[in-house]
């Protein structure tokens, strides 16, 4: 148990497909690591306890608060942030190309914790209501767009998603 | 805010786990679950554990299964895993129905139903469908296993019957017969907030339609969640009506005991016993 008791330990993941190794502080949360010590400042810190759902993440799929994750805790896991989302350099994804045609976002600031929210989600649900959207972006705050725009990008991109536009 | 600086010990077996915790407990060492409650405390500089026991690393407690007529709960399950039913019947269904209450959908993927128990929020929904569904709950310890029923379990706001060195293990829930009828209310400021009020009942009906058994509970309204006797018995019995409806309302909000606002709250638990007894007493919101 001796190395367990460290303050500081190796964490090992791969991140928007690059394997990472790294020793971090294990009060380092998986936002700051992302940050800080890899540079991906996509994802966003608005309120570092769990309510704004800016730094939201996918950690092997699942979307997640990474202001409540610990680093160390992501060993082992393949996270996604919103550096990653896209196929290739000058590919959008079609969620991203249909929040740039509906003024889906203004600032930016909640945009890469609305595109993970919404990956995961579509992956569950491939024909959501617009109802259905807005309960799911509930916990994600956005104060430039009014939501409207961020609910008609997604039900667009859904059906693009299905093959169906 | 970033937490403050802490151990973490990370087993990979409950037995690894319950001797780490057995060794940082009397220094105010903690278990780390899904982390949706203790991070922002930390982070909030409101807790300060200078030791995190992560439970993460057990495959045993993230076990889900029915057995014996009961759902086996293991406390790491995911508050995510119930948005579709984890069990046939009534009782997958009204998981399902509470769970989307339970903040946001990315707080649900780590977030878990143990840690729910032991943070023991007034305002949590689980506790109340322990309380009003009659769970109990297994801890181990160095002492072994022991089994807590649910109102003794939930001692107070943010305090239960887990001695420090505690882990909790599992919640069993019984199963609800297939005739038994549910509806469950809540009043939160916003989606995903947490509850001012709340309410579950459960009921069962005899051969002619009254009420045989009613179950019927309240939260985020006092210290701890509570079935309220009073007004199962007034419910027990009769034929559902809006009549007895609104009565059941009002013998709820005069029956609680509310910690603040209490003219407000009392106007609430009358609102959402009212309309989740409506719900269960309607065999087609069964659904939803
Ligand atoms: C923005 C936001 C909104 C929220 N809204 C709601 C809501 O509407 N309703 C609701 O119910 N919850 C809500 N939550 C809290 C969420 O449900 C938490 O997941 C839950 O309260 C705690 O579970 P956890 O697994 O995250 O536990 P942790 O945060 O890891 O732990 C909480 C406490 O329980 C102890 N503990 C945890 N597991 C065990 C165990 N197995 N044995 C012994 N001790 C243990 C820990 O030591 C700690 O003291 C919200 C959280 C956030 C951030
Ligand atoms: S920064 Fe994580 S939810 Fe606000
Ligand atoms: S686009 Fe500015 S906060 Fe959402």
């Amino acid at each position: 148990m001796s190395e367990d008791r460290s303050l500081a330990r190796r964490v090992n993941c791969v991140v928007n497909g690059t394997a990472q190794a790294a020793e971090v502080s294990v009060r380092r949360t998986l936002a700051d690591y992302l940050r800080q010590d890899l540079g991906l400042t996509g994802t966003h810190l608005g309120c570092e306890h769990g309510v704004c759902g800016a730094c939201t993440v996918l950690v092997d799929g699942r979307a997640v608060r990474s202001c409540l994750m610990l680093a160390v805790q992501a060993e082992g896991c393949a996270v996604t942030t919103v550096e990653g989302i896209a196929p290739d350099v000058v590919t959008l994804h079609p969620l991203q190309t249909a929040f740039a045609k509906h003024h889906a976002l203004q600032c930016g600031f909640c945009t890469p914790g609305m595109l993970t929210t919404l990956l995961e989600f579509l992956e569950e649900v491939p024909a959501p209501t617009a109802e259905e959207i807005r309960i799911v972006i509930s916990g994600n705050l956005c104060r430039c767009t009014g939501y409207e725009p961020i609910v008609a990008a997604t039900l667009e991109a859904a059906a693009v998603m299905r093959g169906g536009a | 805010m970033k937490a403050p600086p802490f151990e973490w010990h990370r087993p990979a077996t409950l037995a690894e786990a319950v001797a780490s915790l057995a060794a940082v407990a009397p220094q105010d060492g903690r278990v780390l679950a899904g982390g949706q409650s203790l991070l922002p405390a930390m982070a909030l500089r409101v807790a300060r554990p200078p030791h995190l026991v992560d439970i993460n690393g057990i495959a045993e407690l993230g076990e889900l299964r029915v057995e014996d007529n009961a759902l086996r709960i293991g406390a790491l399950v995911r508050h995510a895993a119930f948005h579709r039913p984890v069990a046939h019947g009534p009782l997958g269904a009204l998981m399902a129905g509470v769970v989307r209450h339970i903040a946001h959908w990315p707080i649900r993927t780590r977030g878990s139903f143990g840690g729910s128990l032991c943070h023991a929020d007034p305002a949590s929904e689980w506790p109340l469908v322990a309380v009003v569904l009659g769970a109990t709950m297994q801890a181990v310890s160095l002492r072994g296993d022991r089994l807590i029923d649910g109102p003794a379990f939930l001692r107070g706001p943010l305090e239960t019957a887990l001695a420090p060195d505690e882990i909790l293990r599992a919640v069993t829930l019984p199963l609800l017969p297939a005739d038994a009828h549910w509806g469950f209310e809540e009043v939160a400021r916003r989606a995903g907030d947490f509850a001012q009020a709340m309410a579950l009942v459960v009921l069962r009906m005899d051969a002619i339609g009254r009420v045989a058994e009613a179950r019927i509970g309240i939260g985020g309204v006092e210290a701890v969640p509570r079935r309220l006797a009073a007004v199962e018995a007034l419910v027990n019995g009769r034929l559902p009506s809006a009549t007895l409806v609104e009565e059941a309302g009002r013998a709820a909000a005069a029956a609680c005991d509310p910690m603040e606002d209490a003219p407000y709250r009392r106007a609430l638990v009358r609102a959402v016993v009212s309309r989740a007894l409506a719900s269960a007493a309607m065999p087609q919101a069964l659904a939803a």
